[in-house]
C-alpha cells in the first residue's frame, strides 16, 4: 500500500520524461541535412581545406542564430582525397545512407563530373564548387555551381587588353586541365573580341624553365601582350623567366595565380602582372559602395577569427554554395527537393563572396564578368585596378 | 637568330646539368646494388624544402643550404638502413619497388611537414640576368654549371684515387669477388646511398631558386634524371652527365625551333633511338650477354 503511490509517481515521471525526450527528438529529428564531399587532402587540398573550414564556420554560425526555418542545419563532410572515383562513392553514401536534402561539393571539375549522373538520377539539388564551364553547360536540371568559369576570366582579361589597345597576344599554357581550358577559351574568344593570338606555346608537367618558349613568343611578329594560363609553381617560374629574357610586353596571368605564393615565389618578378580575381582578394581596397564590400569583409573576419589563417578566394565558393542553398530552403519553406531546386534556380541578386548571382533556367552559375575585378601586383601585394 | 640559339642553349645546358646531377645518383646506387633508386628525385625535393624552411625560420643562408644537404644525406642513409638493408636478400625488383614506396612516403611526409604550397629560395647571387650575345643567363645557372663541373672532378678523384671509391668500383664490377677480397660490400651500399643523397641534395639546393620547391618537385626531375642515366649507360657516371646534357639541350632546342608541344616527346624519342642502336647506352660499350 505504501509503495503504490510512489510507483504511480514513477510511471508518471517516466511518462513525462519520455514525452519530453520524444518531443526533443521530434524537433531534433528534423534537421536540414547538407552533405558535402570535398578534396580536404591530396593535391586539391589547398582548395578543399578552406572550403571545409568555411562550411563548418558558417553552419555553426547559422545554428547559433537558431538555424533555418527553426530547424538546425546538420553538415556531413566527406574527404575525397582529391580522387574523382572516391567522389562517386561518397555521393552515393550521402544520398542513400545520410539521405541529405542537398549536396555541396566537388572541389575539382573531375570530382564534380564523376557524380553528375548519380545526382541527376537521385534528383537532389547539387551545388558544385569547381571551375569548369562544362559542369553547367549544357544546363543539367539539378546541378548548379558557384565559382567563376575560366571563360569569364579570359573574357575579363581580354576586355582589359582591348581597353589598353593590346590586340596581338602570345599565350603560354601548362599541361593541367585548368591550363588547357583557359587556352581553349582564349582561342575561342579572341576573334570575337578582335584579338589575334600570334604565339601559342605550351610547357610540360614539372618543367622548371620556360625560357625557350618565351624566347619564341618574344620573337612573334607584332607581339603586344603575354598571357600565361597555368597554376601553381609554374606561375612564379614564368614570371621569373619573363624578367630574365626581358619580354617587354604587358604580362597577364589568370585567377589561378591569385595567391600570395605566386608573388612570393616570383621574388619581385611578379611586379606589374595583371590578373582577374574575386573581389575577396582585395577586400580592404574595395570602395565602400562596392556591393560585395560588406559580405566579403564579414566573411574574411569570420574565417580569420576562427582559423587564424588568411582567407583564400576558394573558401568563398563554399560560402556562396551554402547560402544559396539555405536561402532557397527558406524561400521554399522546407526541404522538398523539387521546390528547393526551383528556388535555387530563381536565385536573384544574391550577393556572395564570388560575385552577385542571378540564376535562371538557362544559367546555373549566374555570374558575369562584373564578378571579377582586375588586380595588378604592386610592391609585393595586390592593387585593385578600376 | 644566333641570340635565340644561345638562349636555347643556356636553357638546355642548365636543365641538362640538373638532370645530370640527378642521373649521377641513379648510376652510383645502381653500381653498388643493381637497384634503381626511384626516391632519387625526392632527395632533390628534401634538400630544397628543408633549406627553404630553414631560411624562412631565419637561419643564415649558407648554413641553411648545408643543413638541407646534410638532412638529405641522413635520409638517404636511413632509407638504405631501414628499408633496403633489411630486404637485401630479396630480388632487385623487390628493392626497386621498395624505393618507389619510399618515394611516395617521402613526398607525403614533406607535404605534412612543409605544407602543400610552393616556395622559392633566393638565388645565390641575385636575379640580375647576365646578357651574353643577346641571350640572358641567370647567375644561378652559372652556379649550377660550376658546381656540376666541380662534382665531376671530385667524383673522378673519389673513384680513382681513394680506397672507398675503388671499393665501390670493385663492388660494381663483381660484388662476390669484391667481398672475397675483403671489401665490406654492405658498407659500400650505405656509402652509395649517402653519396647519391649528397648529389641529390646538392642538386636540390642549386635548382631550388630556378624550379622553386614543393613536395612533388622531385617527380619529374627524378624521371628526367633516370632518362639521363639510361641514355648514358646505367652505372656510367660520365654517361649520366652526357645523357643529362643531351636530354636538356634537345628539349630546349625542340621547344625553341620545333614546337613546345613535342618537347618531352623528342627527349624520349632520342632515348628510344639510342637504346635501339646502342642497348648499353652511349657509354655502355658493347656488353656481351653471358648465357
Amino acid at each position: 500500500m505504501h509503495a503504490r503511490p510512489s510507483f504511480r509517481w514513477l510511471i508518471a515521471a517516466f511518462t513525462i520524461v519520455a514525452l519530453a525526450a520524444s518531443a526533443v527528438t521530434a524537433s531534433a529529428a528534423e534537421p536540414i541535412r547538407l552533405g558535402a564531399f570535398l578534396a580536404v587532402t591530396g593535391k586539391g587540398a589547398f582548395l578543399g581545406d578552406p572550403e571545409k573550414k568555411t562550411l563548418e564556420t558558417y553552419v555553426e554560425k547559422v545554428n547559433g542564430e537558431g538555424g533555418v526555418l527553426g530547424r538546425k542545419v546538420e553538415l556531413i563532410v566527406y574527404d575525397t582525397g582529391s580522387e574523382a572515383k572516391e567522389a562517386l562513392t561518397f555521393v552515393k553514401r550521402l544520398i542513400e545512407q545520410d539521405k541529405v536534402d542537398a549536396i555541396i561539393g566537388g572541389t575539382s571539375t573531375g570530382e564534380t563530373m564523376a557524380v553528375i549522373r548519380e545526382v541527376e538520377a537521385a534528383a537532389v539539388p547539387f551545388i558544385s564548387l569547381a571551375g569548369g564551364a562544362e559542369i553547367v553547360e549544357p544546363v543539367k536540371k539539378w546541378v548548379f555551381k558557384t565559382p567563376h568559369t575560366d571563360r569569364l576570366a579570359v573574357e575579363k582579361l581580354f576586355t582589359d587588353m582591348k581597353a589598353r589597345g593590346l590586340t596581338k597576344i602570345g599565350i603560354l599554357s601548362g599541361p593541367g586541365g585548368f591550363d588547357k581550358s583557359c587556352r581553349t577559351n582564349a582561342m575561342a574568344l579572341a576573334p570575337a573580341k578582335g584579338l589575334a593570338i600570334v604565339a601559342d606555346e605550351t610547357h610540360g608537367a614539372g618543367d622548371t624553365d620556360m625560357t625557350p618558349q618565351l624566347t619564341r613568343i618574344k620573337g612573334a611578329p607584332g607581339l603586344q601582350a603575354f598571357l600565361y594560363c597555368g597554376f601553381g609553381a609554374p606561375t612564379s617560374i614564368v614570371a621569373k623567366n619573363v624578367r630574365q629574357i626581358g619580354l617587354g610586353v604587358p604580362h597577364y596571368q589568370t585567377h589561378g595565380s591569385a595567391s600570395m605564393s605566386f608573388i612570393q615565389g616570383a621574388e619581385g618578378a611578379a611586379e606589374g602582372v595583371r590578373l582577374p580575381a574575386a573581389a575577396l582578394l582585395v577586400v580592404d581596397q574595395l570602395p565602400a559602395d562596392h556591393p560585395q564590400k560588406a559580405v566579403a569583409t564579414a566573411y574574411r573576419d569570420a574565417y580569420t577569427e576562427r582559423y587564424k589563417e588568411p582567407i583564400s578566394t576558394f573558401g568563398g565558393h563554399a560560402y556562396d554554395g551554402l547560402f544559396i542553398v539555405l536561402e532557397a530552403i527558406k524561400r521554399a519553406g522546407g526541404t522538398d527537393k523539387a521546390k528547393v531546386r526551383d528556388e535555387i534556380e530563381k536565385t536573384n541578386r544574391f550577393i556572395g563572396a564570388d560575385g552577385i548571382f542571378t540564376m535562371s533556367p538557362t544559367d546555373h552559375l549566374g555570374l558575369d564578368t562584373a564578378s571579377f575585378v582586375m588586380v595588378e601586383v604592386k610592391d609585393g601585394t595586390w592593387l585593385l585596378l578600376n | 637568330m644566333s641570340a635565340d640559339f644561345l638562349q636555347f642553349l643556356f636553357s638546355g645546358i642548365t636543365q641538362g646539368a640538373c638532370y645530370a646531377l640527378v642521373g649521377l645518383g641513379f648510376s652510383i646506387i645502381y653500381n653498388a646494388s643493381q637497384v634503381i633508386n626511384f626516391a632519387q628525385g625526392e632527395f632533390v625535393m628534401i634538400a630544397g624544402m628543408a633549406a627553404v624552411a630553414l631560411i624562412d625560420a631565419g637561419a643564415p643562408f649558407v648554413l641553411a643550404l648545408a643543413a638541407g644537404v646534410a638532412l638529405t644525406v641522413v635520409v638517404g642513409v636511413a632509407l638504405e638502413k631501414f628499408a633496403i638493408e633489411p630486404a637485401r636478400n630479396a630480388s632487385v625488383v623487390t628493392l626497386i619497388i621498395i624505393t618507389i614506396g619510399a618515394s611516395i612516403f617521402l613526398r607525403g611526409a614533406a607535404e605534412l611537414l612543409g605544407g602543400r604550397g610552393f616556395r622559392s629560395m633566393p638565388a645565390f647571387s641575385g636575379n640580375e640576368p647576365i646578357v651574353i650575345g643577346g641571350a640572358a643567363l641567370l647567375p644561378q645557372s652559372l652556379w649550377v654549371l660550376g658546381v656540376t663541373v666541380v662534382i665531376i672532378f671530385a667524383l673522378g678523384r673519389f673513384f680513382n684515387s681513394t680506397m672507398h671509391g675503388k671499393a665501390m668500383l670493385a663492388t660494381a664490377y663483381n660484388p662476390v669477388m669484391a667481398q672475397l677480397m675483403g671489401i665490406n660490400t654492405r658498407l659500400v651500399l650505405s656509402l652509395s646511398f649517402a653519396l647519391a643523397a649528397l648529389l641529390g641534395g646538392i642538386a636540390g639546393v642549386l635548382i631550388a631558386p630556378l624550379s622553386l620547391t614543393y613536395s612533388t618537385v622531385g617527380v619529374m626531375l627524378g624521371l628526367k634524371g633516370f632518362c639521363a642515366a639510361i641514355l648514358g649507360g646505367l652505372g656510367k657516371p660520365m654517361g649520366a652527365i652526357a645523357g643529362g646534357l643531351l636530354v636538356g639541350v634537345s628539349e630546349a632546342m625542340t621547344a625553341g625551333y620545333l614546337s613546345s608541344a613535342y618537347k618531352d616527346a623528342v627527349a624520349f624519342v632520342i632515348i628510344l633511338v639510342v637504346l635501339v642502336v646502342l642497348p648499353g647506352g652511349l657509354f655502355g660499350g658493347r656488353s656481351v650477354e653471358r648465357v
